[in-house]
């Protein structure tokens, strides 16, 4: 496997991306769900926002990357049985995919940085606040950030059972390719 | 004009019992200038004092130094105002866990009877509205002072401070065995209409 992208295959460094997304994704996800429900005496009561903003914000780094590398090396074409109807549908997803992970990590970082504070990445660098006049910018950023994580989480799933019934129904190589086959 | 032997005291009479013998004086609380501050602390883990403040209400009160034992305020604040210093804190203030200022945006106090006391210190009861629950509490009440300000106005200020229980206004949220009381700070500054 090589590292960019062809016309028929995905490089390593796509399916990276792909794949370590994903991961990060669903575990934001559910540790952003698991953490705001904790008992004030938990553990890990201020670790797991901790931990959630610090991915949270190297995430955003790697979706950047991503995005470049896309335009550097597109994606190979879509298979020839592939019908117009699911091309376009796949290609809505893909952006409207892109634009939540964007959209969710903005309106997290508006959260965090209401009151002007930085937001610490780990114990390596803090990323500083910028908008933080916005009125009950938290409650509001608070909102969109969940129901937008809500859709994220909705539409992955659409993509993953439209992978799967690519593999299982149709029987092509659609779900395969991305594991770089 | 020529005042007559009776005019002279009819008139200081007619001042004296115009400015303060019958009618309070009322006050609107300045919060405009914000000379007017609603805190609260409670402590945290039991080690230290977290303090908070509501950023708007708006209020109004009536005094009468010959009679303050009339004395009477009306307050009303808005919840969603709740200011701790940390955004993240007060999201977490607002959300049902505490104040849930979607379902109870306003917070209440209207006095009900004003006991004074010595050194211009004296106890305020009245009814609290928090949360959706309506309870009396006891506000002990100082006076700082009263006068003119430099800008041709009246003013007059009082600090207030109360004790409950969170639970008692249906914040069950548990904090910690030293964390169940909120404790109240108001520093009120009017000024007279």
């Amino acid at each position: 496997m090589q590292f960019k992208n062809t016309t028929s295959h995905f490089g390593l460094i796509a399916i990276s991306l792909h794949w370590l997304v994903a991961l990060c994704v669903f575990a934001l996800f559910g540790l952003g769900l698991w953490m705001t429900e904790l008992d004030y005496y938990h553990q890990w009561y201020k670790q797991g926002p901790w931990l959630h903003k610090s991915i949270g914000i190297l995430l955003f780094f790697v979706v950047i990357f991503r995005l470049f590398w896309r335009g550097l090396t597109p994606p190979p074409k879509a298979l020839s049985s592939h019908k117009p109807w699911e091309r376009k549908i796949a290609h809505i997803v893909h952006l409207l995919l892109y634009f939540l992970l964007i959209a969710i990590m903005f309106s997290g970082y508006l959260i965090s940085t209401a009151d002007g504070r930085a937001i610490e990445v780990f114990d390596w660098f803090s990323i500083p606040a910028s908008i933080t006049s916005i009125n009950n910018q938290e409650d509001i950023a608070g909102w969109v950030h969940f129901i937008l994580a809500i859709l994220l989480i909705g539409l992955a799933a659409l993509h993953a059972l439209a992978a799967i019934k690519h593999h299982f129904i149709d029987r092509d190589r659609t779900l395969q390719r991305i594991f770089g086959k | 004009m020529k005042l007559s032997k009776f005019g002279t005291p009819l008139l200081l009479a007619a001042l004296t019992f115009g400015s303060s013998t019958l009618v309070a004086d009322d006050y609107v609380i300045d919060t405009k200038g914000a000379h007017a501050f609603i805190q609260f602390r409670v402590q945290h883990l039991g080690y230290s004092w977290l303090y908070g403040r509501f950023n708007e209400f708006s209020g109004k009160f009536s005094y009468d130094e010959a009679a303050p034992e009339k004395a009477t305020i009306e307050v009303n604040i808005n919840t969603a105002s709740v200011d701790s210093n940390h955004a993240e804190r007060d999201k977490h203030l607002r959300s049902d866990d505490f104040l849930d200022v979607n379902k109870y945006p306003q917070a209440k106090f209207v006095s009900t009877s004003y006991i004074p006391g010595d050194n211009g210190k004296g106890v305020l009861k009245g009814k609290l509205t928090l949360h959706g629950v309506t309870k009396p509490v006891e506000i002990e009440v100082e006076n700082i002072g009263a006068g003119k300000d430099p800008w041709g106005g009246y003013r007059r200020g009082f600090e207030g401070k109360t004790r409950f229980a969170m639970a008692d206004f249906g914040i069950m949220k548990n904090l910690g065995p030293k964390s169940k009381d909120v404790e109240m700070i108001l520093s009120l500054e009017g000024i007279k209409q």
